[in-house]
């Protein structure tokens, strides 16, 4: 397959792939070091990038002073909750369209990604004011709600791309050997279909987690996830940079994990299978 | 008959989510057109009067809307040329044969997975702050002045963050898009002697047309919304030098409280959204056809 290449090409094209990859990946380095440093080092000038004292205090301090786990609980339910309700839609209608589709289908599914482009701050106003007289601001449910209705149109998408490639043949064998509808969802289908429902879920998860546009805008501190609750750090009074920096690696890790095992479906989901 | 059932089954299967997205888009969409035709103030309760186009001509005359229109376009511009600009020879780079190449993808992909509030936070307290940052400590280490970054160039700062989110998914989609380049191709080219720069301008670069179209479209929906790493560096300032038409909008709806003008910003910001994904539509469409 690939053309000779002289140990020498390899040598540069790896030391500067390396060395490219490391400077892109270097601020998310830099701030789980400084979740590890006291305070002060934090915050001195020259830094010091290994040989300060490591300490775990901010990590406990983060989850003392501020209830952590509270929003880090948030996040799971809101993106979860959001991630399932938004599957249960998306599955009926993905299936149907990818395997009872109709002259409208094509139309239909152009209309779902055009709802994904509207921008959310034109609706800002009837959503926020809709939240305020039905008392679901900072409130878990009203964002789970406007999350799944968000995603929607990219988990309906990516599921039909993936039911699209489920071969007809094994239908069709299954329907003349009798299977009724609801055998061959769950006996033939399913199987099949469990892999591409493993990573819509996967990076609708990492969608949800991250958004941070109705997030901020519709919770305070009840509901607030960890956008909302990182951003809490802007403020201008004291600069607690290694607390930041805890709480932000802790923000961030479990969805890198997910997000480093995704990536291949990263790319199908977000071009709308534009790209694969 | 059996496919006549299967086709209503489908129908019914389908009417849940078709009716959700028509609510999701129709209900908050005709409220913001009449609210824009309001003159309504969350600080003065029960004064609603309908105004006609006034919001309009009170929002597009707005200096502030000039200023973020013009910050907006700024924004995404410098935002897709940098990614495109630099995940073209970084695709080219990581598609060589490269020593543990999953690893710097890995490295490569990271930033892209980092919420907006916390890639924000940390490029602005822990990077650019210009007395403590590791930015300023570079500059004095090679005898330059600090930067002031939020001030002295505030929205540079923030397309610098907005690039760094965005530059991995630019180069995965590229990566993504050379790995499946006929070899072939590539070694016929070189075989009749066509130099390294002919073969990446006649062969890769036509080759990588639709992942960039792709990759300008699909950014520029996210781009036009930037918004927390706005909220959360410099609150649209100083001035209104940060200050995009998405936050232009949360600002006239959710600090100052005039609904009526922020929704007529907001359907003017849903016009400039449609014309974009009018395009990225018809490109997907064709896709869907192949």
């Amino acid at each position: 397959m690939a053309r000779k290449s002289t140990t020498q090409q390899v040598l540069v094209s790896t030391i500067g792939a390396w060395f490219f990859g490391f400077l892109i990946f270097f601020p998310i380095l830099w701030m789980v070091l400084a979740s590890f440093k006291t305070e002060l080092e934090a915050f001195a000038i020259p830094p010091s990038f290994l040989f300060f004292h490591w300490t775990t205090e901010n990590y406990a301090t983060v989850q003392e002073r501020s209830d952590y786990f509270h929003h880090a609980l948030n996040s799971v339910i809101i993106a979860g909750g959001s991630t399932l309700i938004a599957l249960l839609i998306a599955i009926p209608a993905a299936w149907s369209m990818a395997f009872s589709p109709t002259k409208r289908t094509k139309d239909i599914l152009l209309w779902m990604l055009s709802t994904k482009m509207m921008p959310p701050v034109g609706v800002l106003v009837p959503i926020y004011l809709i939240f305020k007289n039905f008392g679901l601001l900072d409130s878990r449910i009203g964002l789970v709600f406007i999350l799944c209705l968000g995603n929607l149109p990219i988990v309906i998408w990516m599921l039909f791309t993936y039911f699209k490639e489920i071969p007809r043949d094994i239908l069709e064998a299954a329907r003349m050997d009798g299977a009724t509808i609801g055998r061959e969802l769950v006996y033939v289908l399913t199987p099949m279909a469990i892999p591409g429902l493993a990573s819509t879920m996967l990076l609708n998860l990492i969608l949800a987690w991250n958004e941070a546009f109705w997030t901020l805008n519709l919770s305070t501190s009840e509901a607030a996830p960890l956008t909302t609750f990182i951003a809490s750090y802007s403020s201008p009074e004291g600069l607690f940079w290694a607390k930041l920096s805890a709480a932000s690696t802790l923000a961030i890790a479990p969805i890198l994990v997910l997000g480093w095992f995704s990536q291949k479906q990263l790319v199908r989901g977000l071009t709308f299978g534009a790209v694969k | 008959m059996a496919t006549r059932q299967t086709q209503l089954l489908a129908r019914s299967l389908l009417t849940p989510a078709v009716g959700l997205l028509f609510i999701w888009m129709i209900v908050p969409l005709a409220l913001t057109l009449y609210f824009s035709t309001l003159h309504y103030s969350l600080l003065d309760p029960g004064s609603e009067s309908f105004v006609g186009l006034e919001n309009f001509r009170y929002f597009l005359t707005d200096p502030a809307f000039l200023a973020s229109l013009q910050n907006t376009l700024v924004l995404v511009g410098s935002v897709l040329a940098l990614t495109i600009l630099l995940g073209i020879p970084l695709a080219l780079l990581m598609d060589q044969p490269v020593i543990g190449r999953n690893f710097v993808r890995l490295m490569v992909i990271a930033p892209f997975f980092v919420m907006p509030t916390v890639s924000a936070l940390v490029w602005k307290n822990l990077l650019m702050h210009p007395v403590s940052g590791l930015f300023a400590w570079l500059a004095q280490l090679v005898g330059l002045t600090p930067v002031d970054w939020f001030n002295d160039v505030p929205l540079f700062a923030v397309i610098l963050i907005v690039t760094w989110q965005w530059l991995p998914f630019a180069t995965l989609i590229l990566l993504t898009a050379l790995q499946s380049l006929d070899e072939e191709q590539k070694e016929a080219a070189e075989m009749d002697g066509a130099s390294a720069v002919s073969t990446f301008i006649y062969i890769t670069l036509p080759h990588l047309a639709r992942p960039i179209t792709v990759v300008i479209l699909i950014e520029t929906i996210f781009l036009l919304t930037v918004f927390a790493e706005i909220y959360v560096t410099t609150g649209g300032g100083p001035g209104l030098s940060t200050t995009n038409i998405a936050f232009l909008i949360y600002s006239q709806a959710l600090i100052q409280f005039d609904v009526g003008s922020a929704s007529a910003g907001g359907l003017v910001a849903v016009v400039i959204a449609n014309i974009v994904a009018f395009f990225l539509v018809r490109i997907v469409g064709r896709n869907l056809e192949a």
